[in-house]
């Protein structure tokens, strides 16, 4: 047998793959052949490792090295110059904006210094693709000890006491769940793990399904032990090929060595899995819309009572969790509830993975533990915002989330203190504004979302969100009447109050906290017919200031001829003509044209 | 796969897959320089590969470096066993690979007449 010297572990999450690192693996493939080494290095696809907007990543162990932003024609020099010749090649390496150095090991990076990766451990690490690298870093071992060595109740009982709450965004406690769906009495109940990630921007379930789909179904099954259950669904989306791709692999490889199927352990328990893909609509997020789309059915929602615990999929108790919930069980039946009662805070334990996206240097995603402030995740892992532009707000929890200004940013990272801001965890998704965004605008990107994704089964959902809609649209075209916004807050309240389901009652959200926070922005927008932020296009003129040194190139590259002036003298828009495109300030070299 | 057991064998086995990923461990370095290639790196090279592969010592890691300086010693190998101090081999020639392995990582017994540099 040849020893292996090095393991080239290329990125194959969706972030890096659409980055070019196909081409990137195929490269090392030839190039390790070329410089006849191909037998002593092993080239390994990772799943995701965070790092996004840094990608395609390259690591190399034993050493670690972290290679960022690595292009085709790159891997020729890290071949021979590092693996053959042992020169690591600094220039293809992490620079730190904030310290201007060259970053070796990618755990020395401030991005990931400040994380704690329990979910994501083995994202970027193995090859998803194989049980045997998940087996080799101790996976399904939780699931061993659970069946072999625990009754059901102890394990709902661990997962209790470890004080783990859903991680799809309401916060509730998983070992409660676990124990109504125990306490159902009926000789089938299914395990559905809800991986319909939906919110704009968010991808920390993709990744986990893509970089380490093992941990989910090790956490399925052992809910299914812990409940009674013999039979799981993965509810996926049909837009992440990737991940349900991995999915069918992880399955058929588990099925194989007995981790899934009949008599698991030999301990007389039965689980098996299914995946079902959905279509993609915002709703089928929400359980009871879930459970009717599996069911073959239009995925619209019901009114609970009757909860999925004890009537759920085709009428049987059923016990939904997110992705990432079911992430952390295995971590939590291995180590005990204590060992995982460390991380976090007083009542929400364990870490959360965010999604980083919008004007942040690092777009990415990030595990932290709870409890950690938003200013060191955005400012300290996040690298801050981009261009050196000034942080507005940021919205946390997608389109059902809100809002949170500055003066926010110190608020502890947890479900209950967020809770009582008047925010929410939700999914994880964090959306960063800097002060060229509008409040408004954003308020309405997001109904705009809700209100299309709405099934339209109850009224207020379904027209409520529509006359929201149709007020900001207004506000922003500038035709806002006083008593909008008052108008907006009652709606919305009514909204809040009425709607069938998560969606609708979650919809006024970043409506109701944009007009808590950036008020005075409805009323210029209202009052004023101005945006401040000159996002709003009808309500925004271009303007010559007077750094304009009169070189004429505006006015030759306005397709409407709208600006005039002589040479060398400052030129001037003229706003009844003007289309607001934008050419004249793209081709200002003197940065002379505003909006205001 | 029929018990924890079972499992627990198996991920003995699997552990040498994934040995490079983890820390740790006793680590080779040869230099890897225009150097040490001219003098027979890569042979030596090979050869501590293809000595440990024989041997089954997985967890034994083997890294290239480049030019320190000491051109005419090349080729160096540097051992560096756990919790001991790190050892610079000179001039080591094809031959001297199986003593190295055998004293040095297998019973942990430095071979004098090759050291150059010792460092805590």
């Amino acid at each position: 047998m040849q020893h292996i010297r090095a393991h080239v572990l290329v990125c194959g999450g969706t972030g890096c793959k659409s980055s070019g690192s196909k081409e990137i693996q195929l490269n090392f493939a030839k190039y390790l052949k070329e410089f006849s080494i191909e037998d002593e290095i092993m080239i390994v696809e990772t799943g995701c490792h965070g790092f996004c907007a840094n990608g395609p990543l390259v690591t190399i162990y034993p050493e670690g090295t972290f290679y960022c932003r690595v292009k085709p024609d790159g891997v020729k020099e890290i071949v021979e110059s590092h693996l053959y010749k042992g020169q690591i090649v600094d220039r293809l390496l992490y620079n730190e904006p904030q310290t201007q150095g060259a970053i070796r090991n990618h755990s020395d990076i401030a991005f990931y210094k400040k994380q704690h990766r329990l979910i994501l451990a083995h994202c970027g690490l193995i090859n998803p693709e194989k049980i045997e690298e998940y087996i080799a870093f101790g996976g399904y071992m939780a699931l061993a000890k659970a069946v072999t060595t625990m009754t059901s109740d102890e394990v709902v009982d661990v997962i209790k006491k470890s004080g783990l709450r859903g991680r799809g965004g309401a916060g509730f406690s998983t070992g409660t769940k676990w124990q109504f769906a125990r306490n159902s009495v009926s000789d089938k109940k299914y395990v559905i793990c809800n991986a319909d990630e939906g919110d704009p921007g968010v991808f920390m379930d993709r990744s986990v399904l893509e970089g380490d789909p093992h941990r989910v179904l090790e956490g399925m099954a052992i809910c299914g032990y812990a409940i009674g259950a013999d039979e799981g669904y993965i509810y996926v989306r049909a837009e992440y090929p990737l991940a349900v791709k991995r999915l069918r692999i992880a399955i058929e490889q588990a099925e194989k060595m007995g981790l899934l199927g009949n008599n698991i352990f030999n301990s007389g328990f039965n689980f098996r899995l299914q995946i079902k893909e959905g279509a993609g609509a915002f709703v089928c997020g929400e359980e009871t819309a879930l459970m009717a789309s599996i069911e073959g059915k239009r995925g619209m929602p019901h009114p609970r009572p009757p909860f999925p615990a004890s009537s759920g999929l085709w009428g049987k108790p059923t016990n939904i969790n997110n992705v990432e919930t079911f992430a952390n069980v295995s971590e939590i039946i291995k180590n005990g509830a204590e060992w995982y009662c460390q991380f976090g805070t007083e009542t929400s334990k364990g870490t959360k993975v965010f999604a980083l996206t919008g004007k942040i240097n690092h777009t990415g995603l990030a595990e932290v533990p709870m409890g950690i402030s938003m200013r060191e995740i955005i400012f300290d892992i996040g690298g801050g915002i981009t261009n050196g532009k000034k942080f507005k707000a940021v919205q946390i929890g997608g389109p059902s989330g809100r809002c949170l200004p500055e003066s926010m940013l110190d608020l502890s990272v947890d479900y209950d203190s967020l809770t009582a801001a008047g925010a929410m965890m939700g999914s994880g998704g964090l959306v960063i504004m800097d002060e060229d965004t509008c409040m408004v605008d954003v308020a309405k990107f997001f109904l705009n979302f809700t209100q299309s994704e709405s099934c339209g089964k109850c009224t207020p959902c379904r027209e409520g969100t529509e006359r929201m809609l149709e007020i900001l649209t207004r506000i922003t075209e500038g035709q806002g009447r006083e008593g909008d916004i008052e108008l907006l807050e009652n709606l919305a309240k009514n909204i809040k109050e009425t709607a069938l389901c998560g969606l609708g009652q979650t919809a006024p959200n970043p409506v109701l906290s944009t007009i808590k926070y950036f008020r005075h922005e409805y009323e210029v927008h209202i009052q004023e017919k101005r945006c401040p932020a000159g996002v709003c296009e009808k309500l925004t003129n271009y303007v010559v200031t007077e750094t304009c040194k009169g070189c004429g190139l505006c006015a030759r590259n306005c397709p409407v001829k709208a600006i005039s002036g002589a040479v060398k003298q400052r030129h001037v828009i003229n706003t009844a003509v003007c289309i607001k495109c934008g050419t004249c300030m793209t081709n200002c070299p003197f940065k002379a044209i505003k909006k205001a | 796969m029929k018990s924890l057991a079972d499992l627990n064998d198996l991920r003995d086995k699997l552990q040498e897959s994934i040995n490079l990923r983890k820390k740790g461990g006793t680590v080779i370095i040869v230099g890897m320089g225009t150097c040490g290639i001219a003098a027979g790196a890569r042979e030596v090279m090979r050869a501590i590969l293809d000595e440990l592969a024989a041997r089954n010592l997985n967890d034994v890691k083997v890294i290239p470096t480049g030019c320190i300086g000491m051109c005419d010693k090349e080729v160096l190998v540097d051992v560096m066993r756990p919790g001991e101090s790190r050892i610079t081999y000179g001039n080591v020639k094809l031959a001297d690979v199986k003593k190295i392995i055998d004293d040095h990582i297998v019973n942990g017994r430095i071979v004098a007449n090759l050291v150059v540099k010792r460092k805590a």
